[in-house]
């Protein structure tokens, strides 16, 4: 049973101008120790679908469908069962370190306060244990730093002591929402080893949802691409990115500017990204899509296993080349 | 000529004290030190670095919004500094910039129309009505945004959108250089492309020069002629893109593009990624010697000796004594 499992999820928001549909439909699952990447512009609803596995939904938020991990469907549960469940069990890391650490509290309060409520733990002891966590996640001289507040350490400090207090009680599954965003790329890199490091080390499955292809193909064993909501295409890392099938998925790796390539033009993807209030009745893609087909805008394409382990939603696939 | 030459161009802001008693004399913050480089008719410049290299100042600095501390900006010959008032009026009219986060840049209560003839009439208050809105219809048209859209507002737009916005209010007063500080960072990958190839293919009609600043330098790389690499507001590498990118021979330009990953797995996970440890040290209080000695993986003990580093290889302008050369994906 793989350790996270989920079926038909949708998210919708009542908002001024009506119902607006985040994501529609969406199932996939993570095995344990497994590391899957989310891939998605802004507006696709990777971030949503992230916040709906926590049940951090903004409150005009609802989400349908069934989210079982481990056998328990985390949409059922009440929120005090579900306070169980997250950072015990799940962990979330946030785009933007400055704002989702307590500026007023110091680093130890903040991440003695898990333990204690999660664990028992008396403060001493949790202070202690969070030191040690700090440790693992390589800030220097932990034991001194863990007293001061968040302003006092660099962006790329302030994302390790995220992840250590995300991991404190060694969660099994640790959700990474653009943890290397805000970040330079020097820093990125540091922080992307360190998140191996911690699959290596805790054993931890890992979602990690961003936009950046170049860190999915370093860092993930599996791809989910969404669009409008909606998974264009899902396959093992390097399937997908040897033959993309998905006119979607194909545009976004032309897109990508490269270092190791000599082309002049970059190729783009016509047309803006969706509106998530008028979204076609069809695929979300098909304004922009060059293969489109006169039952694109109106018949959403089913999620299809085309081949084994790799999944589509697609009437018009992109020819496949022989050469 | 060189349309835009800088030589050895220093600006220091002066940082207050906390605490300390309001006649102390205030730290210097020395965000470029000694920077030069020049930019042909017509020709990219990019300048890549991480947050706090220095690279937004330059920016400012060439548009005259920061004043040199020391050293010259000279634009068409004549130094920014000793300009008459007629002159840096028309220096303000022949240089543009393009900001990054391209909703801020644009006020919010002017219709996308008004902001795109602003520089018009600001500067030529005396055009008529109808000259104004014939030259906002072209450039929106230019840019490839329908002209019907004028009594919009920011709001309406995406965010590339809204980048061609700016762009439009750039180019609107025919410029002779353009400045694009991050113009791309902020917008998705699909919409990201368009726009740069938007900015390449107006360079090549209108005959711009142009400032291409950004920390990626996969995407300078696609726009730029030359690259002028950064660290601590100094040059570490600068010279041809394809001699930087592809035999990058400073240290730091080689961390750096070992830190950009490359989307494929099968090569990314097959080159070798040594991961560049530490962070930025403070600007106030930077490394004596070679700025980048404490994160340096070839630092030896003479590096914290202050003394010019320049060498010269293949046109390319290294800082770093001990520069070797290597490919760009065996680094």
């Amino acid at each position: 049973m793989p350790l996270l499992e989920i079926e038909d999820l949708s998210v919708s928001f009542t908002t001024g101008d009506g119902e607006v549909n985040a994501v529609n439909g969406v199932n996939f699952s993570v095995d344990r120790q497994e590391t899957l990447a989310i891939v998605g512009e802004s507006g696709s609803g990777k971030s949503q679908t992230a916040f709906a596995i926590m049940g951090l939904l903004a409150r005009n938020g609802r989400a349908a469908g069934s989210v079982r991990f481990d056998g328990t469907d985390l949409l059922k549960l009440s929120p005090r069962q579900l306070n169980k469940v997250r950072s015990r069990e799940i962990g979330m890391i946030f785009q933007d370190p400055m704002t989702s650490l307590n500026p007023y509290l110091k680093v130890s309060d903040q991440m003695a306060e898990v333990l204690q409520l999660h664990e028992g733990m008396s403060k001493k002891q949790a202070i202690e244990e969070s030191a040690k966590m700090l440790d693992a996640v390589k800030i220097p001289d932990a034991r001194s730093r863990i007293g001061m507040y968040p302003h006092e350490f660099s962006g790329g400090m302030r994302q390790r002591i995220m992840i250590a207090m995300a991991l404190l009680c060694r969660p099994r599954l640790l959700i990474a929402d653009e943890p290397t965003t805000a970040l330079d790329v020097t820093v990125q890199a540091q922080i992307l080893q360190l998140l191996a490091d911690i699959r290596e080390e805790f054993g931890t499955a890992i979602i990690l949802i961003t936009h950046d292809l170049g860190i999915v193909a370093d860092a993930c064993d599996r791809t989910m691409v969404m669009y409008g909501g909606q998974i264009m295409e899902q396959a093992s890392t390097e399937a997908l990115f040897a033959k993309p099938t998905h006119p979607y998925t194909k545009g976004l790796l032309a897109a990508v500017p490269r270092l190791d390539k000599e082309d002049d033009e970059l190729l783009t993807i016509s047309g803006e990204p969706p509106d998530m209030s008028r979204l076609p009745q069809g695929c979300p893609f098909t304004p922009r899509c060059p293969y489109r087909r006169d039952e694109c805008p109106t018949i959403k394409p089913p999620l299809e296993e085309f081949e084994p382990a790799r999944w589509r939603s697609c009437h018009a696939p992109v020819p496949e080349v022989t050469s | 000529m060189s349309i835009l030459s800088v030589k050895d161009l220093r600006v220091t802001f002066d940082v207050p004290k906390r605490g300390a008693w309001p006649w102390t004399p205030p730290m210097k913050l020395q965000a470029v030190g000694g920077l030069s480089f020049d930019l042909e008719q017509g020709q990219t410049v990019g300048l890549v670095g991480e947050s706090g290299s220095g690279k937004s100042t330059v920016a400012r600095a060439i548009v005259g919004t920061v004043p040199a501390t020391s050293g010259q900006i000279l634009f068409e010959g004549t130094d920014l500094a000793s300009m008459s008032v007629g002159d840096r009026r028309r220096h303000r009219r022949d240089a543009q910039m393009v900001f990054q986060d391209p909703l801020a840049a644009l006020n919010p209560r002017m219709t996308v129309g008004d902001i795109v003839a602003e520089p018009l009439t600001t500067h030529y208050p005396e055009m008529k009505r109808a000259e104004v809105k014939k030259r906002v219809g072209e450039i929106m048209e230019r840019v490839g945004l329908l002209p019907n859209l004028v009594n919009r507002y920011p709001h309406e737009f995406s965010g590339g959108q809204c980048q061609r916005i700016g762009i439009a209010r750039a180019l609107i007063m025919r410029p002779k250089l353009l400045i694009c500080d991050e113009p791309v960072s902020a917008l998705d990958v699909s919409v990201q492309a368009q726009v740069v190839n938007l900015l390449k293919e107006l360079q090549r009609d209108m005959g711009l020069s142009m400032i291409f600043i950004a920390h990626d330098l996969s995407v300078v790389k696609h726009i730029s002629d030359e690259i002028v690499v950064m660290y601590l507001g100094r040059i570490m590498e600068a010279g041809p893109t394809h001699e930087v990118t592809t035999k990058p021979r400073h240290p730091y330009t080689q961390a750096l593009i070992s830190s950009v990953p490359i989307p494929d797995p099968v090569l990314e996970k097959a080159r070798p990624r040594p991961v560049l440890e530490g962070e930025l040290p403070s600007p106030l209080n930077p490394p004596s010697g070679c700025v980048f000695r404490t994160r340096c993986p070839k630092a030896r003990p003479d590096c914290a000796e202050p003394k010019d580093r320049r060498q010269y290889e293949n046109g390319v302008r290294v800082d770093c004594p001990y520069f070797e050369v290597k490919d760009a994906l065996a680094v």
